[in-house]
């Protein structure tokens, strides 16, 4: 079953000018436990792309279908319903509540859907990504690795069928990094978790199944994994 | 619910790294709450105060007064009243002290007895005991603001027309005066049985003549009143009882404190542009949590309740913490409004008034707070990917739309429910509301124009310093409107009491007149002149006063028209008396707007000349006939004529003019206008009269004049006290924007530091950017404040207006060093740390 479904996907933005278009007729299809790479240079559309992908910005025209669900017709409050119950979130400056512990950010998306045991749950999933012992402390007083290693639990922490990932090692040294890379796909791997990754990085993105090249906006080349 | 816990777990989540500053954020409401629990407080405490103490206050369970002596066929039932009566006289008279031979004017209250109620406090309290008391020698007791004025002790003497008393007792408080009226007419107690010895009381003369009736505890006393009522009416007695007493105090008292909880209302509101403003700072420090929690699946309105759950709660606390201080500045109340009270006031907790407070508070502050975090519904999730991202605020908010017409319609019942006056209500709207534009237009108008007139080539400090004013997260606009709404208040103040002094001052000017000499009988005139000749004195006036009341209005009689309450002319008018003189000529201060001046028609009636305003008020029109009562004597008359009478000169002005050749017959006394040139003039012309005229009252212009002064200083000051509420508050959203925007811009000043500026730059920068702020709120409510007074001027007090410039200047200063100081004492405690730790706090 297709979990993200992209078809024809356009953003035009108005500009001074003319109507600067950023994204030209994207087309994709992603089976549950699929792993996917956006990659191409600054200003090529890949942000915009993942944007739409998980709902965040309404595309000129084209739709995307997450678990089913068209998110092109339903409103801001009915994406952010879709995000919570589907979606989950990697990014670059791992964008964590600054004024929320580590277990209280990962607590967000269980207790807004109201899960039972969410403490539980979050808890052990502090612990998959080797942070139990800091659970109570605030992102200003871990390191860039840990917090990101907690933005990891609270990505997986609402069991999503689909994880964006936006530049998820952008702000890591490359020792760290590599220790995030890996548990990303092994926690992905575990929750059979559709991945979308948006990187630079080529190696990171050849750790995946699909990658997707996007220049000035368009589908320039699409690699499968047979063929990296 | 779990969602509703979860907005409660959330807030308080988050609140906790930045709680202490949300606080501050509410600390502008806690002095509007104060102020405004502290009235409303003792308002409360004043109507219990006025309905424990109305027995006191009047002294006795009934009192009657008239302007006369009391009709002779009324006597065998008004001897039967009550348990114990008494009867009083009061009237104005020179009196002399001996030693010292001081004269001065005073209230003289000839009595039976001590009051029956109240306290009387006398030194020595047996002194009042004894007052009146049969076979006790005649003696006085005087108010202790006299003895005190010409430095005279119990044992000597005072001179009371043609008796001399004894001095037995120094009166320090009086049953029903306050400390006000006994500065404006200070008494003196005399025995009534010495009233006639005195020679003070002859035919014309004005007198009170009053009648105190105790009855036996539990008495209904209004039920005795009631069947009397109509021929009390009739013989022109007014009757009072504890109760009709305690109904009209406790109404004349609702108002003030209704008026100054007007005042602490808008302290109030200027706190709320505070929060309204600290809030906004908040929710831009909180964009990207906003849009993190979007993007995980929160729902704008979620987003939103978690802060308004937080900035409510901060409210509540804000507001127990200003009605805690307002149940304390109550206290504080009594000894600043305590001379213009009769009563003294028993202090209490009021929890009605609490409870308004924190209810007017909370809700006010949670709904400024509003007007910023409704944007929170609006932040987009896309921000978490791309921090420069604009929300989509280009739509007008039908919401927020709704939150400013609550407001007003808030602040608009609020004052309704203080002054229960729909025009002053909309007046103080519209006052709102222009002041605040007002302001906020300056504030406009600079940032639009320091952008515009960039002084490019200026030197680094003032370039950074001027650009603060307008870039993002500027606290222009807050500060000019709640600094220059403070300044204004109290520009005001100043100006319209150096207005009214400058009225009153008039007497004092040149060579105009300054004392007037009342009551002089028709064959004491002659003898009254050749005095003033004698003593060198000229005489600059002289008019015959002949009293009467109004019976008929174009033929239908005053009872008739008082019972016509849609007629709508004034009570006063109809049942006053009227002092009227007579003559052919306008006087200079006249000049005539519409028919004649007074002159006797061809058909022998009298065409008289009334004023302007009173022709309004009365809603007559030329050719109208009045029908007047001249003691007795019928008199109809034909309005023949309007004027207006230039206020501001000394004279006596009359709102009825009558001609020649109709009044000369009548009983009435003369008015005589003088000038003395220094002060021993005027005791000398004083001591002279007393001794060969004591039945004519002297009055010392320059003695009103420093009355007033104390009057009006004193209003000032409760005003003043107010106002100071304002200003505080004003200091307090100044300190927390300072304290607020210090964390936005602290990044900066690292920033700046970083790359070498030093810290007295910074200081600088600071000093340049606060102190034109200050300057520029202070001189707009300045500029405001002369508006309002000229407006006064010319409108209400038909004066010229030349306000004075050196202290307004001085308070444009004080202002902005205020401000410049407050400004920099925040900053510097960013400066004294290093950068790495202060950035590490940040984060």
């Amino acid at each position: 079953m297709s979990i993200l479904r992209v078809e024809n996907l356009t953003k035009t933005y108005p500009s001074a000018g003319q109507p600067l278009t950023v994204l030209h007729e994207v087309s994709f299809d992603l089976a549950a436990g699929d792993t996917f790479a956006i990659v191409g240079p600054s200003g090529s559309g890949k942000t915009t792309l993942l944007g739409l992908c998980a709902g965040l910005d309404r595309a000129t025209s084209g739709s995307v279908w997450v678990n089913g669900i068209q998110l092109d017709k339903l409103s801001e409050d009915e994406r952010a319903a879709v995000r919570n119950q589907h979606v989950g979130f990697i990014f670059q400056n791992f964008q964590l509540l600054p004024t929320l512990t580590a277990l209280e950010n990962v607590l967000v998306p269980l207790e807004l859907r109201g899960q039972r045991g969410a403490t539980q749950t979050a808890l052990e999933l502090l612990d998959r990504v080797g942070l139990a012992a800091r659970a109570n402390h605030y992102p200003a007083q871990l390191s860039g690795g840990e917090q990101q290693r907690v933005s990891l639990a609270r990505a997986f922490a609402n069991r999503p069928a689909v994880l964006f990932a936006d530049e998820p090692t952008g702000n890591l040294d490359p020792d760290t990094s590599e220790r995030v890379v890996n548990l990303l796909f092994e926690l992905n791997r575990e929750a059979g978790t559709t991945l979308v990754l948006v990187t630079h990085d080529l190696e990171l993105a050849a750790k995946t199944q699909r990658t997707l090249r996007l220049r000035g906006g368009r589908v320039v080349e699409e690699i499968l994994a047979s063929a990296k | 619910m779990h969602n509703t816990s979860w907005l409660f777990r959330m807030a308080w989540r988050d609140s906790r790294r930045s709680r202490a500053r949300l606080l501050l954020f509410m600390a502008s409401i806690i002095l509007g709450i104060a102020a405004l629990v502290g009235i409303n407080s003792f308002g409360d405490n004043l109507a219990r105060s006025v309905a424990e103490q109305a027995r006191e206050l009047l002294g006795a369970d009934l009192v009657l007064t008239a302007n006369h002596p009391f009709d002779t066929a009324l006597e065998p039932t008004l001897s039967k009243l009550g348990a114990a009566r008494q009867q009083e006289m009061a009237f104005a008279s020179l009196v002399q002290f001996r030693p010292g031979r001081g004269v001065r004017l005073a209230q003289i209250r000839a009595r039976e007895s001590g009051f029956y109620y109240g306290e009387w406090q006398v030194q020595p309290q047996a002194a009042a005991a004894q007052f009146g008391r049969p076979g006790t020698p005649a003696s006085a007791l005087v108010d202790d603001a006299l003895l005190a004025q010409f430095g005279v002790k119990i044992g000597d003497s005072v001179q009371v027309g043609r008796v001399v008393l004894p001095i037995v007792g120094r009166v320090l408080k009086t049953p029903g005066q306050s400390g006000v009226s006994s500065a404006v007419a200070p008494a003196v107690f005399i025995p009534l049985a010495q009233v006639p010895a005195t020679g003070l009381v002859q035919p014309g003369s004005r007198v009170q003549y009053r009648r105190a009736y105790r009855f036996a505890p539990g008495a209904n006393v209004a039920a005795v009143v009631k069947p009397l009522q109509t021929r009390l009416d009739k013989a022109e007695i007014d009757s009072e009882t504890v109760a009709s007493r305690q109904q009209s105090m406790g109404r004349i008292f609702a108002d003030l404190t209704r008026y100054l909880g007007l005042v602490a209302f808008v302290a109030l509101l200027l706190g709320c542009v505070g929060v309204a403003s600290a809030v906004n700072l908040y929710v831009r420090e909180k964009l990207a949590a906003v849009a993190v929690l979007r993007c995980l699946g929160a729902s704008g309105k979620q987003a939103l309740l978690i802060y308004l759950i937080q900035t409510a709660g901060l409210g509540l606390v804000g507001a127990i913490i200003g009605a805690a201080l307002g149940a304390a500045v109550q206290t504080l109340l009594p000894g600043v409004l305590g001379d213009f009270l009769p009563v003294s006031i028993s202090v209490s907790v009021s929890w009605t008034a609490i409870a308004t407070g924190l209810l007017t508070g909370l809700l006010m502050a949670v709904l400024f707070a509003l007007l910023p975090l409704l944007s929170i519904r609006r932040v987009s999730p896309l921000r978490v990917l791309r921090v420069a991202f604009e929300d989509d605020t280009a739509a007008p908010d039908p919401v927020r739309s709704l939150v400013v017409a609550v407001i007003a319609l808030f602040v608009l019942a609020f004052a309704y429910g203080q002054t229960r006056d729909w025009k002053l209500t909309l007046g103080f709207g519209a006052g709102l509301l222009a002041a605040f534009g007002a302001l906020a237009g300056v504030g406009r108008l600079l940032i639009a124009s320091v952008r515009r007139f960039f002084p490019a080539g200026w030197g680094y400090v003032w370039r950074q310093g001027l650009a603060n004013l307008y870039r993002p997260q500027n606290q222009t606009l807050t500060l000019v409107t709640s600094i220059g709404l403070g300044t204004f208040l109290l520009a005001t103040l100043f100006l319209t009491q150096a207005l009214l002094l400058s009225r009153v001052q008039l007497a004092d000017r040149g060579r105009q007149p300054n004392l007037v000499l009342f009551d002089i009988q028709p064959e004491q005139r002659p003898g009254v002149e050749a005095l003033l000749k004698a003593q060198n004195l000229p005489l600059m006036q002289r008019v015959p006063i002949v009293t009467m009341r109004l019976s008929a209005i174009n033929g239908t009689s005053v009872s008739e028209i008082k019972k016509d309450t849609a007629r709508g002319i004034p009570a006063w008018a109809l049942t006053r008396e009227y002092r009227v003189t007579y003559r052919d000529t306008l006087s200079r201060a006249e000049k005539l707007s519409a028919g004649t001046a007074p002159r006797l028609g061809p058909d022998g009636i009298p065409r008289i000349s009334v004023e302007d305003g009173y022709l309004g008020r009365v809603k007559l029109k030329l050719g109208d006939t009045l029908d007047f009562n001249v003691q007795g004597a019928p008199l109809r008359t034909i309005v023949g004529g309007t004027r207006s009478v230039e206020l501001g000169q000394v004279q006596p002005s009359f709102l009825v003019l009558f001609p020649k050749s109709v009044l000369e017959q009548a009983p009435q006394f003369w008015v005589e206008v003088t000038r003395t040139p220094t002060p021993a003039a005027l005791a000398g012309v004083q001591q002279a009269l007393l001794r060969q005229f004591p039945n004519v009252s002297a009055i010392d212009l320059g003695l009103i004049l420093a009355t007033l002064d104390d009057i009006i200083s004193k209003v000032s000051f409760v005003i003043r006290f107010m106002a100071g509420f304002s200003i505080l508050t004003g200091l307090l959203v100044l300190s927390s924007s300072v304290v607020i925007s210090r964390y936005q811009r602290v990044r900066e000043s690292v920033l700046l530091r970083t790359l070498g500026a030093s810290r007295r730059q910074i200081l600088r920068i600071t000093l340049v950017e606060y102190g034109l702020l200050g300057l520029l709120a202070a001189l707009a409510g300045i500029g405001l404040a002369v508006l309002a007074a000229w407006a006064l001027a010319v409108f209400v007090f038909e004066a010229s207006f030349g306000p004075a410039v050196l202290p307004l200047l001085g308070l444009a200063a004080l202002v902005t060093a205020l401000t410049a100081g407050i400004g920099l004492l925040n900053s510097r405690d960013v400066l004294r740390r290093s950068p790495l730790e202060v950035l590490r706090a940040e984060g």
